[in-house]
């Protein structure tokens, strides 16, 4: 697990850009464990947000900086980083077990968003290690369906680093 | 304003661009493109294989450092150049090619002869384009020849689909700046590395400068001339870099590498200090690269980043062009020297010049009356030519005999598929040098195998009127594959045997509008090397018929450490 890195990109966005990426990684041997693409601040620019999973991430950076395309390739450390996912996920709860599962996901502030007759569908957003917790949680109800967003992440700014909790 | 179709438009982009030849293959997609070509000053050569189209524009690149222009039909057309595509990519050659694609409205439809080219040769393209605007055309060609060649050099293609072809545009010559926001080469060394690579090479007892073909590709030849004697280092070059510095020079060491010389190879595994410009650590070179140069410090210079650090970490990583930064550290060297000279390092330099004469290249025996010797073969055509030669090899034994036998002392007399290693290059290789340099005699050197897989083109250099030359090696075998099966596969030589006397090369040279000769015995090759280099109004095949069981060495198995060098046969066991 120590060789996944979390790398931000920003690209022009123009048609083919992401599978440009994604060939660059399939050629090279490198592993996409995770990617969001979304227009970033600036028209035309579009941002990818990638958890890579390698050895040498210098190498995968240097690669994609080489794409004609890219303009601006940083990698973040967890800590440097403000990093969210969502997920949806549909736990079984009938009339018995409903109260406790809603119990459960209130203290992850995880919304429900559809109910059932014997299902709840909640929508969760946080950092990864949120999720993951989350799903734990749920499992012993029993998780019926789950889907995640890609991770996206910013750059924390620099002054603000000792502020980190507000993030 | 005049309007004029996009057909037009993308000649007189090619035009303005200085493009004098392409090669090329017609059909229906690209169709409107050859209209126009028709009336235009561009000259058109017809491969007869569009791999032959690329490998010709490849030739052509490699021959004058311009950028070769290669064409082709959308579908197979265009898979057909996917081969040319790969191996230019992996030697950093400039070409653009330009394939037709079905009409925009057509694409993704499985329309007639539609293959995602786009898609295919992404991997195999510095960059590439499928343009579905028709406005941008010339800037889209312009931005093609300033991506291909500038940078770390390589192939661009350009996708045109036919409706796009067919639309009409207002002519705008491409404003002369390319500006990329997510492409600026840095081309300067940071002057700080400079001083430390300085710095390294005058402590180092010793160094060897390891020259890659990025000194070819730069034109930094003369520079590293200059600072190689300045500095007093010892020089080798790679199979890429053949001819970037004088096989003459007392500095040359020779070629590293599987095949390479010994004193190369051993003098970087116990140096101190690899200053490597414009290679980058292939393995071939390298052998097992945890057992390689274990004791070297590592000063690399490349234009491109992502060489830096991939296989070897650099103590000093210089990014630039290579003739830049060795005009840098040049100029760094001889401040730091003032009137004083580069260390002599004599014990190092003794100990080289001991390897250099206890190991030369040459080790084998022409008997006379005996089974003829390939590499005598490839003596006697340097003899022959007094050195004064384009040489072009294909892949396999005759490609390293004649990179180690022929001497060469200028740039881009050595062409080759080095990285992608691709049988069939040397006869299409050797056209498009020889349109590219017309004044210079152009032999590939060329084995039967590799031979047998694009032929065919020379049927294009004796119709077209281009007088190329070319020397088969003979040795009815795929000999390369042979050597390794007796080395390493108990002597089963699968599949790696081709008949003997068929084709007749001679009869076949004929039919192809070529004039052909063959040498069976010792006595025959200067005779017939002679009348070959007498002829110049059509391209010439020359038959050697060689011994087949001779093997190439020296030789570091694949993957295995440059300490243990085979020199000869009797090492075998
Ligand atoms: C397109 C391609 N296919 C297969 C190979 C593998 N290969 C490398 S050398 C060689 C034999 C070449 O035979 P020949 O042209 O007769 O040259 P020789 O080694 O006998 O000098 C082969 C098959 C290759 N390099 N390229």
């Amino acid at each position: 697990m120590s060789n996944l890195h979390l790398i931000t990109v920003l690209v022009e966005d123009k048609p083919g850009v992401l599978a440009r990426v994604a060939t660059m990684f399939a050629r090279r041997g490198f592993n996409i464990h995770s990617l969001a693409v979304g227009p970033a601040e600036e028209l035309e620019l579009s941002r990818m947000t990638i958890v890579v999973d390698a050895p040498d991430v210098e190498q995968v950076i240097k690669q994609l900086q080489k794409l004609i395309n890219t303009l601006k390739v940083v990698e973040l450390s967890g800590t440097d980083a403000i990093e969210r996912e969502v997920m949806l996920i549909r736990v079984n709860a009938d009339t018995e077990q409903r109260s406790s599962v809603l119990d459960a996901a209130a203290v992850f502030k995880a919304k429900p968003v559809d109910v059932g007759a014997t299902t709840i569908t909640f929508e969760v957003v946080g950092d990864p290690q949120k999720l993951a917790d989350f799903l734990e949680l749920m499992r012993p109800y029993g998780v019926v369906s789950l889907v995640k967003s890609g991770r996206i992440a910013l750059a924390r700014e620099p002054k603000a680093r000792n502020l980190r909790a507000i993030g | 304003m005049e309007r004029i179709s996009i057909s037009q438009a993308l000649i007189k982009a090619l035009e303005f661009e200085g493009v004098e030849v392409m090669f090329g293959h017609p059909g229906g997609a690209i169709l409107p493109a050859y209209d126009p070509l028709y009336d235009s000053k561009i000259r058109h050569v017809l491969a007869r294989h569009e791999q032959g189209a690329g490998h010709m524009a490849e030739g052509y690149a490699q021959a004058t450092g311009r950028v070769g222009v290669c064409i082709a039909t959308s579908g197979p057309g265009a898979t057909n150049l996917v081969t040319s595509l790969a191996n230019a990519y992996m030697d950093s050659i400039p070409i653009l090619a330009i394939t037709g694609q079905v009409p925009t409205t057509a694409i993704g439809n499985d329309a007639f002869q539609e293959a995602h080219t786009w898609g295919i040769t992404m991997p195999t393209t510095k960059h590439n384009y499928l343009v579905t605007d028709a406005a941008e055309i010339p800037d889209v060609i312009h931005e093609a020849f300033h991506l291909a060649s500038t940078g770390r050099p390589g192939p661009v293609l350009v996708d045109l689909p036919k409706d796009i072809l067919n639309t009409e545009v207002v002519w705008h010559d491409p404003t002369g700046i390319v500006d990329l926001p997510g492409y600026k080469p840095t081309t300067t060394g940071h002057p700080l590395q400079v001083k430390s690579a300085i710095e390294l090479i005058q402590q180092s007892q010793r160094p060897v400068l390891y020259a890659g073909g990025g000194i070819i590709a730069s034109g930094a030849h003369a520079e590293l001339l200059t600072f190689a004697e300045r500095a007093n280092l010892p020089v080798v070059t790679t199979l890429m870099a053949r001819g970037a510095f004088p096989d003459t020079h007392a500095l040359h060491l020779g070629m590293p590498g599987m095949h390479g010389f010994y004193s190369a190879i051993t003098a970087m595994q116990k140096s101190d200090l690899l200053i490597a410009i414009g290679a980058r650590f292939d393995d071939r070179v390298t052998g097992d690269p945890s057992h390689f140069a274990t004791g070297a410090k590592i000063i690399h210079v490349d234009i491109d980043p992502a060489e830096i650090g991939k296989i070897r970490k650099a103590d000093v990583p210089i990014v630039g062009d290579a003739r830049t930064v060795l005009r840098q550290l040049d100029e760094r060297l001889a401040k730091v020297l003032g009137t004083g000279t580069a260390p002599t390092r004599t014990e190092w330099m003794e100990t080289l010049s001991g390897w250099k004469s206890a190991h030369p290249i040459s080790s084998y025996e022409q008997e006379p009356g005996g089974l003829l010797k390939p590499q005598y073969v490839i003596e006697e055509l340097f003899k022959t030519t007094g050195g004064d030669a384009i040489v072009v090899a294909g892949v396999g034994q005759h490609q390293m005999w004649a990179a180690q036998l022929w001497k060469y002392t200028k740039p881009r007399t050595w062409i080759n598929s080095g990285g992608a290693g691709t049988m069939g290059f040397a006869v299409p290789a050797a056209i498009g040098a020889k349109m590219g340099m017309p004044d210079e005699n152009v032999w590939a050197i060329d084995g039967d195998g590799c031979f047998q897989m694009t032929m065919q083109e020379m049927i294009c250099a004796s119709t077209e009127g281009i007088p190329v030359k070319v020397l088969i090696i003979n040795n009815h075998n795929l000999g390369m594959v042979r050597q390794w099966q007796r080395i390493f596969y108990n002597e089963r030589f699968s599949a790696s045997e081709l008949t003997d006397h068929t084709p007749d090369y001679v009869k076949l040279a004929e039919a192809m509008g070529c004039a052909g000769f063959r040498a069976e015995t010792a006595e025959e090759v200067a005779p017939v090397l002679e009348k070959a280099n007498s002829i110049n109004d059509r391209p010439v095949i020359v038959e050697a018929r060689v011994d087949p069981d001779e093997m190439v060495f020296p030789m570091v198995p694949a993957g295995g450490s440059n300490d243990i060098v085979i020199l000869s046969k009797d090492d075998l066991s």
